[in-house]
């Protein structure tokens, strides 16, 4: 029925199944927007959070998926400045996550804020010492290049490709790449650093006060690095996914291995930064304000000291040291294994530096207060998921987002696209239809 | 737009002594508070997370059995901190909309309603918890519009608030000045509502700088302190009491440090708070 739009040279899966898929995720998705109005309507009375707990989940989910919306940037870096170019085959998908990511934190944010309707307030009455300012200013300027280098992406469907101009437009805009991905680039090693230096900054904040270089808290320049580090595992992981799901290979190993050497590498560095900044802080910057390191991990049901091992080890060292080795790259369930364990490590880092900041108590007659989201903060936080989900499908079935697919799953005829695929298939477990090639 | 940025340098520095020994912890000062700057309240005020209390006063205790036991009440205004260098408080510093501000003729933290936008960063910077969010627009009991003060601007749903030293008497008496064609103010012609109402006069509030007001002479007290004074928040809130473990209660102090700190106890237990 779609057939016409389907990139030529590929198969998917029937249009009934793409709609169930579709229909699936779109009532969760509907869920979230439910959701939404509730907290817009209503207030943020809708949620769990309170006077100790300002910030929450949902800034906790704008740090999370803007650290792994990083692939898109360092993988933009690499290619176009550095000069990786077999990281053309991963690009597209890089970005169309970034989008994803950043158009998610957009939302995130439009509903975590009392008054929505102020939100300019931040541009036009902007306070430029504010970390929350610059990131801001970073996000949405990172997030208009972003829908820049994904336009062309849309161009690129087999009929908007047929009209002249969007042809010729697309051409010219993937020309002009180099330039955009350079702007995100620097774009994004601002706002990642701010975001760090959004918990940074508190120096009323003892568990997340940093000390730093001129304005920047330490945690400025991890922010950016780990961004760099763990948000091409991200990339990595999301396609592995999709190849699961379509039952198809879609991107070449050595591709792969490039970017997860490269990502290995940062990890590594990045984590013998992030342990002497736990060090620094530990033992010079903590017991200066009257704290040892225990007093953040102590007498507390939740926050135990395995959560840093967690976050250090587990989702540091352990992925590092997988990556940087070839044996590691190579062996498929090391490889899911360290890709998992880094996806979890930054997100367990953004958590701390929201929630466990806020949890701690400062002074001495406080008492830790511990927290758990509302099912409208958990609906609006799957939302971006779903959207994210849906937004995949979409772009997959009919842009033609990896460019070695057809290479990796060549096939005779290419109206099999309309072709109903054989037997039930589960929704959400095959996202389009299995070819017995994949 | 930046026009009221325009820092007045003068040399006033608003802030308080508060006598931990005079408080009986009969929460007047809240009281007089929430009405004085149109506070709002929830029919059920149990949970004390969501609750807007500018001034609160905390209980707190040595920790010890009885008969060794002791309490002690701490009312906690916002500290207008002052930061390492002036203005820079946790919280204005952070404020992404320049919508909290450091007034460099007062000292006073103040906050623009009309400018907030809800994003809670400087609740999230303030170490006090002195900053409260409006998670509900205000409801009023029948009747009770009548009696706000029309001094004060009520808050609306989504925006943070927080203890602006009754701001708005100082406008007053500032105006009464001019029109009397001064440019200073007698101390008794500017006094916040929790200091005129305390019973056991625990609480007092001047210029900190002014030789004449009583707080000058008052925070020299060898005995005055602040909160958390070693986080570099500067706050102009001082604290006087008479035993060191309250005292000790005003700031972390590492185990190995305890012998050594400037309070040094007896026996110190960690204070707590019930
Ligand atoms: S006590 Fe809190 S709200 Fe008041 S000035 Fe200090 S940081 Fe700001
Ligand atoms: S909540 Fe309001 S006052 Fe506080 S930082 Fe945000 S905009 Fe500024």
């Amino acid at each position: 029925m779609d057939s016409a739009l389907i990139p030529k040279g590929v198969k998917r899966c029937s249009i009934g199944q793409f709609a169930l898929f579709m229909g699936f995720f779109g009532a969760i998705a509907l869920w979230g927007v439910y959701a939404m109005l509730l907290c817009w309507l209503k207030g943020l009375n809708q949620t769990n959070m309170n006077d100790y707990y300002g910030f929450a989940l949902w800034i906790w989910a704008d740090l999370a998926v803007i650290a792994l919306g990083g692939g898109a940037f360092f993988s933009g870096f690499l290619k176009y400045i550095v000069g990786k170019d077999e990281l053309k085959n991963i690009i597209n998908y890089a970005v169309l996550i970034g989008f994803i990511c950043y158009s998610s934190a957009l939302l995130i944010l439009a509903i975590d804020i009392g008054q929505p309707l102020r939100g300019w307030f931040i541009f036009w009455h902007a306070n430029v010492h504010s970390m929350l300012t610059e990131v801001a200013f970073c996000l949405s300027c990172y997030f208009g290049v972003l829908t820049i280098e994904y336009i062309p992406l849309i161009l690129e469907n087999r009929q908007a490709d047929k009209v002249p101009f969007f042809h010729k437009l697309s051409h010219n805009m993937h020309e002009n790449m180099a330039i955009f991905a350079a702007t995100g680039a620097f774009l994004s090693f601002f706002h990642q650093g701010s975001l760090g230096g959004v918990s940074g900054v508190l120096f009323g904040r003892p568990f997340g006060y940093r000390e730093g270089l001129f304005i920047w808290p330490w945690t400025f320049f991890l922010y950016t690095w780990s961004a760099a580090a763990y948000g091409p595992c991200f990339t990595v992981l999301v396609t592995k996914i999709t190849e699961k799901v379509t039952g198809k290979k879609l991107v070449k190993d050595n591709v792969i291995e490039l970017l997860l050497k490269i990502s290995g590498w940062m990890l590594f560095t990045y984590i013998i930064a992030k342990i002497i900044d736990t060090w620094y802080w530990a033992s010079v910057t903590a017991p200066a304000a009257g704290f040892s390191l225990i007093d953040f991990y102590s007498n507390n049901p939740f926050y135990g000291i395995w959560i840093l091992l967690l976050e250090i080890v587990i989702g540091g060292i352990v992925p590092a040291l997988i990556l940087i080795t070839e044996k590691g790259r190579k062996n498929k369930f090391a490889m899911a294994l360290a890709i998992i364990l880094a996806v979890i490590g930054v997100c367990i880092n953004r958590w701390v530096m929201v929630l466990q900041v806020m949890a701690v108590p400062v002074m001495t007659f406080d008492s830790w207060v511990m927290y758990f989201p509302s099912w409208q903060e958990i609906a609006t936080t799957i939302l971006p998921v779903a959207y994210g989900v849906l937004l995949i499908g979409i772009s997959y079935r009919y842009l033609p987002i990896f460019p070695q697919e057809i290479e990796l799953n060549p096939i005779e005829e290419d109206t099999v696209a309309d072709k109903d695929a054989e037997g039930d298939v589960v929704v959400g477990e095959n996202l389009v239809e299995a070819t017995e090639e994949g | 737009m930046k026009k009221e940025h325009k820092h007045v340098k003068s040399n006033k520095k608003y802030g308080m002594v508060i006598d931990l020994d005079k408080c009986t912890g009969c929460g007047a000062c809240m009281v007089s508070c929430m009405a004085e700057n149109n506070v709002p309240f929830k029919a059920d005020e149990s949970n004390k997370l969501d609750s807007i209390t500018w001034m609160r006063v905390y209980k707190l205790t040595n920790d010890k059995p009885y008969p060794d036991t002791e309490i002690c009440y701490l009312p906690r205004p916002c500290q207008h901190c002052e930061g390492q260098h002036e203005g820079h408080s946790p919280c204005v510093s952070v404020c992404p909309a320049t919508a909290t501000d450091y007034s460099m003729e007062t000292g006073i933290v103040s906050q623009i309603y009309t400018r907030c936008f809800g994003c809670r960063y400087c609740m999230a910077a303030c170490p006090y918890h002195a900053r409260y969010f409006n998670w509900w627009d205000p409801v009023w009991p029948e009747g009770m519009e009548e009696s706000l003060n029309p001094d004060v601007s009520v808050r609306m749903r989504g925006i943070v608030e927080k203890c602006s030293f009754c701001f708005h008497r100082y406008q007053r008496a500032m105006e009464k000045a001019h029109f009397e064609d001064r440019h200073e103010l007698e101390e008794n012609e500017y006094q916040t509502a929790c200091t005129q109402a305390c019973p056991s006069g625990a609480i007092t509030f001047g210029d900190l700088n002014n030789e004449s007001h009583a707080v000058y002479k008052l925070k020299k007290n060898p005995n005055a302190f602040r909160l958390l004074e070693r986080l570099g928040t500067n706050p102009k809130i001082y604290y006087v009491s008479s035993r060191e473990w309250v005292r000790l209660a005003g700031d972390n102090y590492r185990p190995d440090e305890k012998m050594t700190a400037k309070h040094k106890p007896a026996k110190h237990a960690p204070a707590k708070q019930h």
